[in-house]
């Protein structure tokens, strides 16, 4: 029952978070680059004026994908403060993903459909990632389970440093930050009008983004799971953790696709076999 | 309640699109400079847009004439509602020195229903913010008289 009650408040409370996450960013990465930045609250009011504006959508289908990736959205945060199955949490998430991208597909706009391209191999290069980051974390924990997590004794980093950094870069790609921003950067203006989210006005984008924060939310708690013992530690590593996102999207420029593919696996790759090579002689 | 909170994200977060009807770039290197840390308009949430299908103002510097008249009124179009438009620099406003050429249209208020007016050959960064400020006056002033 408790844990019901967690994860509904958590539901909840998401979106909040997720939205002050995202004026604090666009005010550290205003203040990193000299700049006085917009208020903490601005997300907020961006995403209530989209809510405020006429509907302008190309085709029905545009709506059904919002929403259902919104709904996997929430379901993501929801089952994760459920602590329920990571590779269940880890379907639904792809399954929010990929309605998004279908959204963007549905549409004739050519800056869209590249977006879309873009956005499946981003997904491509991100998710078996975190499915070895899963996977390293079930050999070390015994279950797959959030709750097991929690209830294991020491932090998942000791013996998964490496595996942090390979979640680092799935972050990286999913926040959609410098140089992994190839399909919906913030600042491609005149090179792909933003990608999958060009054909999406209004409203719909309003949805988008707060799913956008739940996403947010969710990834920050994988992050958190690495530091579960204790809640000081648990703040620590992410603070840490998000701060060096922001300064890497910073100083870096955006690449291509191939050179995110290629960097991306290899590193990923290489450093997840190393850690899991190490947990199985140890 | 939720009226109120939109009411307040329309006063707070204007995205401008920004149009070139063929200006002769001095407005428009004003209007990037409004971006640069010395203005940072960001600081209003005004953001530079690419896409009129997510911006809320259309900044159109430039002459317009017989060829673009159709792109620009295609922009507007697919701006949703409410949306604002800023005519900018001598040119955007009357035609400027190219007024009586024979494929100049005129103003962007020929086009256009215009909101807003800056002056100048080009406009000053400062003036060209004074002139977001002033549309965002005008959006408040209607979402008033709506109630």
């Amino acid at each position: 029952m408790g844990k019901l009650l967690l994860a509904t408040l958590a539901v909840f409370l998401a979106p909040i978070v997720g939205g002050l996450i995202a004026g604090i960013d666009r005010k550290i990465t205003a203040r990193l680059q000299s700049r006085f930045g917009p208020p903490i609250l601005q997300p907020f009011y961006d995403v209530f004026k989209l809510l405020g504006k006429a509907p302008m959508m190309m085709n029905p289908w545009q709506i059904l994908t919002v929403w259902v990736y919104l709904l996997s959205s929430m379901l993501t945060v929801f089952l994760f403060f459920m602590g329920s199955d990571l590779l269940l949490i880890f379907f639904v998430m792809t399954i929010g993903a990929v309605f998004f991208v279908m959204g963007a597909l549905s549409t004739q706009s050519p800056y869209a459909q590249v977006g879309a391209q873009r956005e499946l191999i981003t997904m491509l290069t991100y998710e078996p990632l975190i499915i070895l980051v899963f996977v390293s974390i079930a050999m070390v924990t015994g279950s797959f389970k959030v709750s097991e997590v929690f209830a294991y004794g020491k932090p998942l980093l000791y013996q998964l440093p490496l595996m942090f950094i390979v979640l680092g870069y799935a972050l990286t790609i999913k926040l959609r930050k410098s140089p992994f921003d190839i399909s919906a950067c913030h600042h491609a203006h005149q090179e792909l009008v933003r990608g999958v989210l060009t054909e999406y006005s209004g409203p719909q984008l309003a949805i988008i983004e707060i799913a956008h924060w739940y996403d947010v939310v969710f990834i920050l708690g994988l992050v958190g799971l690495f530091w579960a013992t204790s809640a000081p530690g648990m703040i620590i590593l992410l603070v840490v953790t998000y701060f060096a996102e922001l300064v890497i999207d910073n100083v870096t420029a955006r690449m291509t696709w191939k050179w995110m593919l290629q960097s991306v696996w290899c590193w990923g790759l290489a450093l997840s076999v190393l850690n899991l090579l190490w947990l199985y002689a140890g | 309640m939720l009226k109120d909170w939109i009411n307040k994200g329309r006063l707070k977060s204007p995205w401008v699109v920004h149009f070139d009807c063929g200006s002769c770039n001095g407005c428009d290197i004003e209007v990037l400079a409004c971006l640069t840390p010395i203005y940072d308009v960001e600081r209003f949430g005004i953001l530079n847009i690419g896409d009129p299908k997510h911006a809320d103002v259309l900044l159109v510097t430039g002459t317009v004439n017989h060829r673009n008249k159709h792109v620009l009124k295609n922009i507007y179009d697919q701006m949703p509602e409410p949306k604002a438009v800023i005519a900018m620099g001598a040119c955007g406003l009357t035609g400027g020195v190219f007024r009586e050429a024979y494929n100049v249209v005129g103003g962007v208020d020929k086009v256009l229903p215009v909101d807003v007016y800056v002056r100048g050959c080009p406009p000053k960064p400062e003036a060209i913010i004074d002139g977001v400020v002033l549309a965002l006056e005008k959006v408040k002033a209607k979402l008033e008289a709506a109630g």
